[in-house]
């Protein structure tokens, strides 16, 4: 077997308005079948992508927030989110969606996938990656 | 391209699946089986139906590993397991059902 590498997703803009936020999910869905190490990172307006109570209707899109709180059981469990991106736009954790996988090694007890972190912490989290892609 | 039911007209892509998710009905259902050479029992039903929770759910038609997983978890191993669910839909689980439950073709299904 192949050797696993480390993959970042790095998500700097807003879900909606451009494609980059739904591109980069449908390639953490379509990456999450080559058994990698996987995580996602929230920074800028990135962070928006995972508020809570997201509305489309009055834009007319597909509102794919939902789809994040899927991941867990394709495996992806690390969702980091920078502190000051959410503190710059008058955000708190408290208004991210609750979003959850379930630790195999832990008897498949209910985890939270989002772990906010500061912007030293997001820097040492890209310097440890083998795939850093950018959306 | 389009499956006839009921004297309407639902169109379909190049695979089968249907363009339009709101067309969708039961009856359409066993139209596009009977096409995939699939007789719908309980059994086809319980999957399907869990599809189209699964989507409701999460805006997201799952790779079959995934179904699978989750399968297990709600249905019990005795169902949610390989031979199962390709005895039920030979073709593919996720393909083949999503495809009668009226959703996208799984993201990364080739």
């Amino acid at each position: 077997m192949s050797e696993i590498k480390k993959f970042l997703y790095v998500n700097r803009k807003a879900p909606y308005g451009t494609i980059y936020a739904l591109e980069s999910l449908e390639v953490v869905l379509i990456g999450a079948a080559f058994d990698q190490d996987v995580s996602l990172a929230f920074l800028d307006d990135g962070v928006f992508q995972l508020l809570k109570k997201q509305d489309t209707a009055g834009i007319g899109v597909k509102n794919f927030s939902p789809t994040f709180r899927a991941l867990g059981d394709y495996d992806v469990t690390k969702f980091y989110v920078e502190q000051e991106s959410l503190t710059e736009r008058g955000l708190t954790a408290d208004d991210l969606m609750d979003i959850t996988y379930e630790d195999e090694d832990d008897d498949y007890e209910e985890k939270p996938s989002i772990r906010v972190v500061n912007r030293d912490e997001m820097a040492a989290i890209m310097g440890d990656q083998d795939v850093v892609l950018s959306f | 391209m389009s499956y006839q039911v009921n004297g309407t007209t639902v169109e379909h892509d190049e695979e089968g699946y249907i363009t339009t998710l709101s067309d969708w009905s039961k009856d359409l259902a066993e139209v596009i089986a009977k096409q995939e050479d699939i007789n719908m029992n309980e059994e086809h039903w319980e999957v399907v139906n869990f599809l189209r929770d699964y989507y409701e759910e999460y805006q997201i038609a799952p790779a079959v590993r995934v179904l699978i997983k989750a399968v297990k978890k709600t249905m019990g191993p005795e169902k949610g397991n390989n031979k199962y669910m390709y005895e039920l839909f030979p073709y593919g689980p996720a393909k083949q059902a999503c495809k009668i439950a009226g959703l996208p073709k799984p993201t990364g299904c080739v």
